[in-house]
């Protein structure tokens, strides 16, 4: 596995091992930002994994980009491709009404299903994290089965409430804050993605798993409000074998 | 206990800022962290602090602190910028790049720069808040950082860590140059082979006007649409400090310190770390040309930049006095002849 070093200016350098979106080279990016990590390269200030690169930010009065690339080479030499074991995380979701699911009808269309069906088979999977980008805490998970793979929306919306699950390009994502969003949102979670009063602000960490679980607006509230008395437990979130 | 600075006029965005939060991209967290490095760097120097200390970064507009302390000594830094002070009831100007003490119920006032984005107030000592994952800067998108998450407000009280700062000479950075270069330098990629090579020599030879949608998450630029030859979404990748992304309607957008930590659109070319502080002070209407130099260049340039900047604390002058001569004599012969021509002069 021979992957591109590209600069991306004299601040960061990306290590592509290619262009889509696979189990694979996702399991190669991540194995390789734990072996970056684990060297404490002089001038690497951190190292952000994709679904299918890796880019290490350093600082280029430290080491320059030549001397960085070689101290990457023989961390890929041997990179081995076996998936991470992340947490396995439960994730109670309502998927009912218009202001908790307002694209769930439309999304049961376009895959030929009923409401019903498409969050049995959100429910039915379990969501492999590869990555947390665009907003803190924010990850992206996969795969959908293809029924459900739509594109993103034509005219995406100002506002996505934070808690919306939502569906898009084969994937599903969480938005932890309301903010601009083009995905198809098919319910709501109230599971505290982002928090800076924990130790790990963010809940989710690449090769983490997610199974969705589908419960009443009733549950949520009842989260909800534990979230906002702080006596939520993102504990009893996880699952342990 | 601490003192405080009292906001009188908020300003456009006055954010807590330091280098930045790094660590945590991996987790979605932007760095946030100054535009203008460089200006920080410098304010902090003339104050006596560390050159990466915690700052006030203001937008477009200057804020106006009271002093609620014994006394503070603050400086500011950016194109154009300067500082007007009220005490006891009379109102001078301090130029950008000069320390000023000020005693309890002073007001100053920070004057940014008619066209900058950005310019930096630094206190002596610095600011005193807890910093969150490792750093002060205010990321205000998330709500992380610097004072509760946000952008000061009217009749907010600004802990700073110093109750009272000593009598001293004022000082100066006589060379500081905040000069915007002529043409940006940009090292090519990481996807610069998603674009015709119309598209790069278009971006390199025409002038690109900066936009209203300029804030610290990035700079939307107007031009020559650069034209993409495979699509103009790739899979998510990284985000560097000053990425050039180029979405489907062919205009380059330079991302920031607040930029998101990853993105799907291709990225033509990468601002060379030397150059990105000076975006931090250009604003809307601003024309920017572009030149592509090597990685090896850009590390060269930036390694020239941080000689200059490890040369200031020993090039600090003082600054023309106040009070009258008594007090220049204190900085010796050399300075006596000038500074009390300029004294005499009305």
């Amino acid at each position: 596995m021979a992957p591109r070093f590209l600069p991306s200016g004299d601040t960061s350098l990306v290590v592509e091992f290619g262009d889509r979106m696979d189990r694979h080279l996702s399991a190669l990016v991540l194995n390789l930002c734990r072996r970056v990590e684990a060297a404490g390269i002089a001038g690497v200030s951190e190292a952000v994994p994709t679904f299918r690169s890796l880019m290490v930010h350093y600082d280029p009065l430290v080491v320059r980009a030549r001397e960085l690339q070689a101290l990457l080479v023989p961390l890929i030499d041997d990179l081995q491709a076996e998936a991470l074991v992340g947490q396995r995380w439960y994730f109670p979701t309502c998927y009912e009404g218009d202001d908790f699911a307002p694209d769930l009808a439309d999304v049961a269309a376009a895959a030929g299903l009923d409401p019903a069906e498409v969050v049995a088979t959100h429910v039915a999977i379990e969501h492999l994290v590869y990555m947390i980008g665009f907003l803190p805490g924010q990850a992206y998970m996969g795969d959908l089965p293809k029924t459900l793979a739509l594109p993103r929306r034509t005219s995406p919306r100002i506002k996505v409430s934070a808690g919306s699950v939502a569906i898009a390009i084969g994937q599903t994502t969480i938005y932890p804050f309301d903010s601009p969003g083009g995905w198809h949102i098919i319910g709501r979670s109230a599971v505290p993605l982002f928090d800076t009063r924990r130790e790990k602000a963010a809940l989710l960490s690449p090769g983490d798993t997610v199974q969705f679980v589908s419960v009443s607006r009733e549950v949520f509230e009842d989260m909800q409000a534990a979230r906002a008395d702080g006596t939520f437990d993102i504990d009893t979130l996880k699952v342990f074998e | 206990m601490s003192g405080h600075l009292r906001v009188v006029a908020a300003g456009l965005g006055t954010t807590v800022q330091d280098t930045g939060r790094f660590g945590y991209q991996r987790f979605g967290v932007p760095t946030a962290g100054v535009l203008d490095r460089v200006a920080m760097a410098a304010a902090n120097t003339i104050v006596g602090n560390a050159p990466d200390m915690a700052v006030l970064e203001m937008l477009y507009l200057g804020a106006t602190l009271e002093v609620a302390a014994e006394s503070v000594r603050v400086a500011c830094a950016g194109l154009g910028a300067g500082l007007e002070v009220t005490e006891e009831g009379a109102t001078r100007q301090i130029p950008a790049a000069e320390s000023v003490r000020l005693k309890r119920g002073a007001r100053l006032r920070v004057m940014a720069g008619r066209n900058a984005i950005s310019c930096i107030l630094a206190v002596e000592g610095g600011i005193a808040l807890q910093p969150v994952m490792g750093s002060l800067s205010t990321l205000t998108r998330a709500q992380i950082g610097g004072f509760e998450g946000r952008a000061l407000a009217v009749g907010d009280l600004l802990p700073i860590v110093q109750e009272e700062v000593e009598e001293r000479p004022e000082l100066r950075l006589p060379d500081l140059d905040l000069a915007v270069p002529e043409r940006i330098r940009l090292v090519l990629g990481p996807q610069d082979d998603y674009f015709t090579p119309e598209a790069i020599s278009t971006l390199l030879s025409g002038t690109y006007e900066v936009t209203r949608a300029a804030d610290r998450m990035g700079i939307r630029l107007a031009g020559s649409a650069l034209a993409h030859a495979k699509g103009f979404n790739i899979v998510s990748d990284g985000i560097a400090p000053g990425s050039i992304q180029v979405p489907g309607d062919g205009q380059p957008i330079i991302l920031l310190a607040d930029r998101q930590t990853t993105g799907g659109y291709p990225k033509i070319a990468t601002v060379a770390s030397v150059d990105l502080p000076a975006l931090g002070r250009v604003g809307p209407g601003a024309k920017l040309q572009f030149e592509v130099i090597s990685v090896e260049a850009a590390e060269e340039l930036r390694r020239a930049q941080a000689r200059v900047e490890a040369g200031w604390r020993d090039s600090l002058e003082p600054a023309a006095p106040e009070t009258g001569l008594r007090e220049a004599a204190l900085y010796g012969a050399n300075l006596i002849s000038g500074v009390a021509d300029a004294w005499m002069g009305d």
